[in-house]
């Protein structure tokens, strides 16, 4: 058959109704294919073959219903899709279609545009394959019991990774599947991009975030983090993934009212991947590797954005060396949110002082060593400082000042309590030391709504934990 | 579209695909032991024999009985059996 004319078509589609005479017309001039999207009787008369299964219209790369399409020599020589008297002429080489139809309708989408169906078709009949295992499962079972009984949960539901929704987080990125993230302790397994994936999915993510879950991931293997120590120590302390730049406010993360709590979908699920990705990549569990006394709710996911526009202070990823338009994932070590609740000070002097007494007592008020924290300054509290002119350098040199504590106070005993630095760990006797080592306490701005209220998260500042941040990649 | 459900495998596949069955304990040494009559007939008289032998190797037992042998144990049972033993063992007889 030198040349012959294939038509994709659907009932639920006027256009598709409106040509129906049309395709009667080339049905009785020359070879004509009707491939039907949805209902295999139509149209009626022109006996058109059944493509409900969407391989035709997949492998013909169909976008748009009506397409018409002329092949010669099986070699695919013009197309076109939607009504247009003059273009179906020209692919058909017959004149005079359709005299009573008006010169040109648009189209309906095609069936494989529709959410979810070109990952299925893409595995059905577009020979996608992937490295990591398949499990095969009867039909009955209930597969979030499946995900729990092979014990890939947090505790929480996860969303089971079938191939079609692992496809789809893998579009999310540019990266080849077979990439490797890194090695994950405790096991040291490698973690490809479509380990990553899964694990993505099981967390709850959209395809959008996984670059963030991939520099979340990444940062933490960066050795300065100490993935290790943190997944093995008996502390608090789990990673804290916060986000800057560009790509927070397109994935829609939340910065503002209740930036650390629960409700958006972004924070919610970035930070529970890369939790994810511990567990079943690097097979670190609670109570196995995971030695954790107490732990912290934020295990499960802890994870915002740095509220950037609302801020007159430059963002932590640019103190950091960062550009202003790049996206960034910081990593850090959290133990929980400590609340800081002054709705009385006015003037930043005041309000250094609240935010000093409070640090102070950060893990311990006798606490020196391997103490570290992130301040959260929410608005009404940034505005006091803003209307003074306080840079966020300026405060950090103010706290620095304020959080100098006399050794007297630290040494063992004193205040009546045991706990306490011993008097050789003090260089002078009589001097100060910092409640924070340089660089261990970092401020950032976050949170939203009215409330005289900030926050710190401390955590683990020992030389072997460092907050580390990496640049977000599509 | 598919009859069978597939999942992709989330972790580093260092187990087999096949859940293993949970290790049996290297010794019944100071195990509490429960011996579950799942209310199949005859199965007492297995259980009553193995309660013997255990008894004889100075274990404690307990014995417990499903209402009926064609449904799952009741919640409240294994919640009992599950604070009361270390071990259980059931007994299939016809």
């Amino acid at each position: 058959m030198a040349s012959r004319l294939v038509a994709v078509v659907k009932r639920d589609c006027p256009t598709c109704n409106l040509v129906v005479p049309v395709l009667r017309q080339l049905a009785g001039a020359q070879p004509l294919t009707i491939y039907t999207q949805d209902d295999p009787s139509f149209p009626d008369g022109v006996a058109p073959a059944d493509d409900t299964s969407l391989e035709q219209s997949y492998r013909l790369e169909i976008e748009i219903v009506p397409t018409l399409i002329r092949f010669e020599h099986d070699r695919e020589t013009a197309r076109t899709f939607g009504w247009d008297r003059r273009e179906w002429e020209r692919v058909s080489g017959v004149s005079s279609l359709g005299p009573a139809l008006p010169d040109q309708r648009p189209g309906c989408g095609s069936k494989t545009e529709e959410p979810g169906i070109a990952e299925r078709l893409a595995i059905r009949f577009g020979g996608v394959t992937f490295q990591s295992r398949e499990i095969p499962l009867d039909d009955e079972v209930d597969l979030i019991e499946t995900c729990y009984e092979r014990g890939w949960t947090d505790g929480l539901p996860v969303v089971p990774p079938t191939r079609e929704r692992v496809l789809a987080m893998l579009n999310g990125t540019t990266r080849a599947p077979q990439d490797v993230v890194g090695t994950i302790p405790p096991d040291y397994a490698d973690c490809t991009v479509e380990k990553a994936a899964i694990n993505a999915v099981l967390a709850g993510c959209k395809p959008e975030y996984f670059p963030v879950v991939i520099a979340a991931i990444e940062a933490a293997l960066v050795p300065d983090f100490g993935l290790h120590g943190v997944l093995c120590t008996t502390n608090f302390i789990g990673p804290v993934v916060m986000v800057n730049g560009p790509i927070a406010r397109a994935i829609g993360m939340n910065a503002r009212v209740n930036a650390l709590g629960q409700g958006n979908r972004a924070n919610a699920t970035i930070g529970r991947a890369l939790q994810l990705v511990v567990r079943n990549v690097g097979g670190g569990r609670p109570g196995e590797i995971d030695r954790a006394t107490l732990g912290n709710p934020g295990k499960y996911t802890f994870c915002f954005a740095e509220d950037e526009d609302g801020s007159n202070w430059e963002s932590y990823a640019v103190e950091k060396g960062f550009s202003k338009d790049a996206s960034t994932v910081t990593l850090f070590v959290g133990d929980g949110v400590a609340p800081i609740v002054d709705e009385i000070s006015r003037t930043p002097e005041s309000l250094a002082r609240t935010y000093a007494a409070c640090l102070r007592a950060a893990h311990h008020p006798k606490k020196v060593i391997d103490v570290a924290a992130f301040l959260v300054v929410t608005p009404e509290h940034a505005r006091v400082f803003d209307q003074a002119g306080w840079t966020k350098q300026r405060l950090k040199s103010e706290l620095e000042q304020l959080l100098q504590i006399p050794v007297s106070e630290l040494v063992r005993g004193a205040n009546g309590i045991d706990a306490g630095i011993l008097p050789h760990e003090a260089a002078n006797p009589t001097g100060t030391i910092p409640k924070f080592r340089t660089g261990s306490l970092n401020i950032v701005r976050a949170g939203g709504g009215a409330g005289k209220f900030s926050a710190y998260i401390s955590g683990l500042g020992s030389i072997t934990i460092n907050p580390v941040t990496r640049e977000v990649r599509a | 579209m598919s009859e069978t459900h597939i999942l992709l495998d989330p972790t580093s596949e260092l187990s087999p695909i096949e859940r293993p069955r949970r290790a049996r304990p290297a010794s019944l040494d100071g195990m509490r032991v429960g011996l579950l009559d799942i209310s199949k007939r005859r199965g007492d008289v297995f259980l009553d024999r193995l309660e013997e032998r255990l008894i004889e190797r100075g274990l404690t037992v307990r014995r417990y009985r499903k209402p009926r042998f064609s449904i799952l144990a009741p919640t409240e049972l294994k919640q009992q059996i599950r604070k009361e033993c270390d071990l259980v063992i059931e007994a299939l007889a016809d």
